[in-house]
């Protein structure tokens, strides 16, 4: 069905990997659809509160930070054939 | 308040620290020492190249105007950077893999290193690149007359004084971009100075926008709380959204963040290892995330403090000012002009290889039409396009600061740019992820989205009736009303940027895909895009150097205009002694070319480094079809040679047979030769002794009646042999002409040998014959006469050679699966080994007693006569004497009893 070169079952490791991978290339949709929601409320009548606004985006902003943190760390330890991964970056 | 001779000294000294951090970096890497310089945090501050000016001093502005819109220019690149998996980590291998210097660069190379979308590409940076540059010459001078003398509320301050401040900015800026910019072709483009002096100009402006933000809202806000309750009761506490112009922008600054030739060059040109990505991804828009932490508040701040009227642009520096606090007005200063100054240092220096690599070196290429490649100092033309270029992209910023008026708001000037870089992003992304994507395409999508940009955006941008006459804007242009730039396709109302960029966008994407969908790429497309778009299966160079079109002498001479004389010859020597040659002149191997190629693109950039080597290698590019084209030949002369090679098979198949047959017909003419002296000897003899015998009879008329009776009796026995000799030789050459007709008919081998045994009856005086009758007895179909003739033979040959003393001859017949066989055995002596191969010969006689008048066909006429009724006869060694098998086919199933 598919590619054919690819085995059917992958080890779990690079299974998780694949995940990992696919958890990068969903973040920024994510990421964009948590940005566009406040055109749900904020383009109505009236509009909303900018500060609360800030605030959302602000919030949403950071876990952005956080998860893709955490996801780009995890893909830049375990980039196979790649040369020792570089040191701890806390 | 701070005197403005002070903000110029400041200024200088500030100015002075990042040169002397720019060289120091430069000398910290061509010592080798890199160490931080490569670090994956510097890469990240040097992406902050992306908040300029006008995101240092806008930003603010664009808050106080419409609120939390301005976000959306960080929310874009903030997406970008999270999702460098998928499109940025892909950027930076081909980036790498290929040599790409820029996005016109990439796009060129991506199709077919086609010169036409470079061009295209490079012109479409310029006129987006250049409102930005004025966009930044406008901050700086707007900021510098905030703290001239005689400014402040009383209206506006000199246009000439502030048209002269910006001259000189503009002349410092290229300065220093030329200095650090162009100070060596580096390897691979990196500027290290360069990047070290914006990541700590990125490190002053993040440092003066947070500094200016902690003091507005805890010096003057009281605190978050009461910062918050201000913003709730502030113009802009309302947040409310314009027909999908926070979706719009948002992707306009996603576009942009990725085509935009400065951020292209730190993103792609500049990273030094793909790993600072994983840093950057998230590093990144935390610099974003802060630098617009307090956006919100300063403009809060400025609109509730300052007097109506004033610019909101300029909040940054005029709150601190107004609240007294002039050491943070001149940090919040040197923030703004660290954001303009980075960016337009950048810019130039992206533009200009861009206007240099695709623009000014294809023209002089084409001009010096190759000589120059080996005459010309290369090198100098090079740095000086790079040089004019810098200079001239900060003019045009300059002109069109001039032209424009430095009215528009900001944030427009900034937009309107985006928008123009944001044209290359369908060739970009299709490039990337489409194999389909042609050159036809891209031309297509670019042009129109340029096109249409230039109409709806850039050009009004100017202001009604200053490019595009007002009437135009009216009624279109010619009267065409779907053609009005802020309706096109009639349709009113919407917001002029979304406007454009919608139409832009979906036209540029329009042409791109059906242009690709409906044209064929060529060769060199098809296997770039190939590489482009599956660079992480194989990340091998594509360059492709046909050897032996070139001369090494010439290639020398050019590396030597490169290189330097010393450099280039030892390179030269050190690869001839590789392929083990002595002096300076290698073979042109393609190994030597490639790498020739990358020193050369160390010192002028790949792609004129390209470019030169294949004007040398024959005035046109060793492109892809030529590669094809020779592939082609050199499948054709495979084909060719394995046609040859059959052939020659064949002749020497051909060849063997003739030699064959010429052996056999020598053998045949030597056969033939002896056959003929053999013959006539045969005939010689007899004829000798009747001649004799007849002339004696003839002259001697007395002879005796009984003598003349004797010779007379030899003349007729001679006579008798002559004729049997004849018939025999009759009979053979019928038999091998296969001419003779068989009269086939049932029989028994009984009655055949009944046959010959009473035909040899006369001649056979001593031999006696042993047979068993009954076995015998089987039925054959054949010709009884010939096989007589055969069976008569072999008994005459026993009773003449047989050597016993009392001679018997056993004819033995035996039924096999086969048919049946008749052994003729006697009990002789027998023959020899080495001749039982050649009896069957004519004229083969064993012994040369002319015995019983034999003249060696009989054996040789059996063989024929066996022949042709099917069977064969054999010598039979190892019975005890001469024994001879005859071997029948045509035996009936049956015995006829």
């Amino acid at each position: 069905m598919s590619g054919g070169s690819e085995p059917l079952f992958l080890a779990r490791q690079t299974y998780r990997r694949r995940r990992l991978m696919d958890a990068a290339r969903i973040l920024p949709v994510v990421g964009a659809v948590l940005f566009l929601l406040p055109e749900l409320w904020a383009s109505g009548e009236g509009g909303a509160s900018t500060a609360r606004g800030g605030l959302y985006l602000l919030a949403v902003w950071i876990l952005l930070i956080v998860v893709a943190a955490a996801l780009s760390h995890r893909l830049s330890r375990r980039e196979p054939g790649a040369p020792p991964p570089p040191p701890d970056r806390g | 308040m701070l005197s403005f001779n002070v903000l110029v000294a400041v200024c200088l000294a500030y100015v002075a620290a990042l040169f002397v951090v720019a060289w120091w970096a430069e000398r910290r890497a061509q010592a080798g020492h890199l160490g931080w310089l490569r670090s994956p945090w510097v890469y990240t501050l040097s992406l902050s190249i992306y908040c300029t000016a006008w995101t240092f001093y806008g930003a603010v502005g664009n808050a106080a105007r419409s609120g939390l819109e301005f976000v959306t220019i960080y929310l874009g690149p903030t997406l970008v950077m999270i999702g460098w998996w998928a499109l940025l980590r892909k950027l930076v291998r081909i980036g790498r893999t290929q040599r790409i210097t820029s996005v016109a660069d990439l796009i060129s190379s991506r199709y077919g290193k086609s010169t036409f979308l470079g061009g295209l590409v490079t012109v479409l940076a310029l006129v987006g690149t250049t409102p930005y540059i004025a966009l930044q010459l406008q901050s700086v001078t707007l900021s510098f007359a905030v703290f001239a003398p005689g400014a402040g509320a009383e209206g506006p301050p000199d246009p000439a004084r502030l048209q002269a401040t910006a001259l000189w900015v503009a002349a410092g800026l290229a300065v220093f971009t030329v200095v650090f910019g162009t100070r060596n072709l580096d390897v691979n483009e990196r500027h290290h100075g360069v990047v070290s002096a914006i990541a700590v100009e990125a490190v002053v402006k993040l440092f003066a926008l947070l500094a200016v933000g902690v003091f507005v809202v805890w010096g003057l806000g009281g605190g978050p709380r009461a910062m918050f309750d201000a913003i709730e009761a502030s113009p802009i506490a309302t947040w409310e959204m314009h027909g999908g112009r926070w979706v719009g922008l948002t992707f306009l600054s996603a576009a942009a963040f990725v085509c935009l030739p400065r951020m292209f060059h730190v993103l792609v040109v500049e990273n030094s290892d793909e790993r600072h990505l994983a840093t950057a991804a998230w590093a990144f828009p935390l610099y974003l995330c802060a630098m617009s932490l307090f956006v919100v508040p300063i403009a809060v701040i400025g609109l509730s403090m300052l007097p109506e009227g004033s610019n909101p642009d300029l909040f940054v520096l005029t709150v601190p000012l107004a609240a007294g606090q002039d050491g943070l007005a001149m940090l919040s200063f040197l923030g703004g002009f660290s954001s303009a100054t980075s960016m337009v240092i950048v810019a130039a220096i992206a533009v200009s290889t861009m206007v240099s690599n695709h623009i000014v070196m294809p023209i002089w290429l084409r001009v010096m039409q190759g000589g120059a490649t080996v005459s010309g100092d290369v090198r100098d033309v090079v740095l000086l396009s790079r040089r004019l270029s810098i200079a001239g992209v900060l003019c045009l910023g300059y002109v069109y600061y001039r032209l424009s008026g430095g009215g528009t708001a900001l944030a427009a000037i900034g937009l309107i740019a985006f928008a123009g870089v944001a044209q290359a992003l369908p060739a970009l992304l299709g490039g990337v992820f489409w194999r389909g994507a042609t050159r036809v395409g891209a031309g297509l999508g670019v042009s129109l989205g340029f096109a249409v940009w230039m109409w709806t955006l850039f050009l009004p941008s100017f202001g009604e009736g200053a490019v595009i006459p007002a009437a135009v804007f009216e009624n279109g242009p010619f009267g065409i009303g779907w053609l009005r730039p802020r309706a096109l396709f009639g349709i009113e109302g919407m917001d002029p940027m979304l406007h454009a960029v919608l139409w832009s966008m979906i036209l540029n994407a329009l042409g791109f895909v059906l242009g690709s969908l409906a044209s064929f790429p060529g060769p060199m497309e098809r296997l770039q895009g190939a590489e482009f778009v599956n660079i992480f299966r194989y990340s091998s160079g594509a360059r492709g150097w046909v050897p032996a079109m070139v001369e090494t002498e010439d290639l020398l001479m050019m590396a030597q205009r490169i290189l330097g004389p010393a450099e280039a010859q030892r390179l030269f020597q050190a690869q001839a002694r590789a392929q083990g040659k002595v002096g300076y002149l290698p073979d042109p191997t393609r190994e030597f070319l490639e790498r020739l190629e990358r020193e050369l693109s160390g010192s002028v950039g790949a792609a004129t480094a390209h470019a030169m080597l294949a004007q040398i290698g024959g005035g046109a590019a060793v492109s892809v079809e030529d590669l094809m084209r020779v592939a082609d030949e050199t499948a054709q002369i495979m084909e060719y040679s394995s046609q040859l090679e059959a052939k020659s098979a064949e002749l020497g198949r051909t060849a063997r047979k003739l030699r064959q047959a010429n052996e056999q017909l020598t053998a045949l003419s030597i056969q033939k030769d002896a056959f003929l002296s053999q013959i006539s000897h045969e005939l010689r003899t007899p004829m000798t002794s009747i001649r004799a015998f007849s002339e004696i009879l003839r002259d001697d008329a007395d002879l005796p009646e009984a003598e003349r009776r004797r010779f007379l009796n030899v003349i007729h026995d001679e006579s008798q042999r002559l004729t049997r000799l004849l018939d025999d030789l009759l009979d053979l050459s019928v038999l091998e002409n296969g001419q003779v007709t068989l009269n086939r008919q049932v029989t028994t081998l009984e009655a055949v040998i009944d046959r010959a045994l009473d035909a040899t009856q006369a001649r056979r005086p001593r031999l006696s014959v042993r047979r068993d009758p009954v076995r015998e007895r089987i039925a054959v179909d054949t010709d009884p006469d010939r096989l007589a003739q055969v069976f008569i033979n072999l008994i005459s040959n026993a009773e003449k050679y047989c050597t016993a003393a009392d001679p018997v001859l056993t004819i033995a017949v035996r039924r096999e699966a086969q048919g049946a066989v008749v052994d003729f055995i006697d009990n002789g002596a027998g023959i020899p080994e080495a001749q039982q191969t050649v009896i069957f010969e004519k004229f083969s006689r064993l012994s040369d007693t002319r015995a019983a008048g034999g003249a060696g066909l009989g054996l040789a006429i059996c063989r024929e006569i066996m022949g042709r009724l099917g069977g064969a006869i054999a010598y039979l060694p190892g019975q005890g004497g001469a024994a001879f098998r005859v071997t029948l086919g045509d035996v009936l199933a049956q015995a006829a009893e």
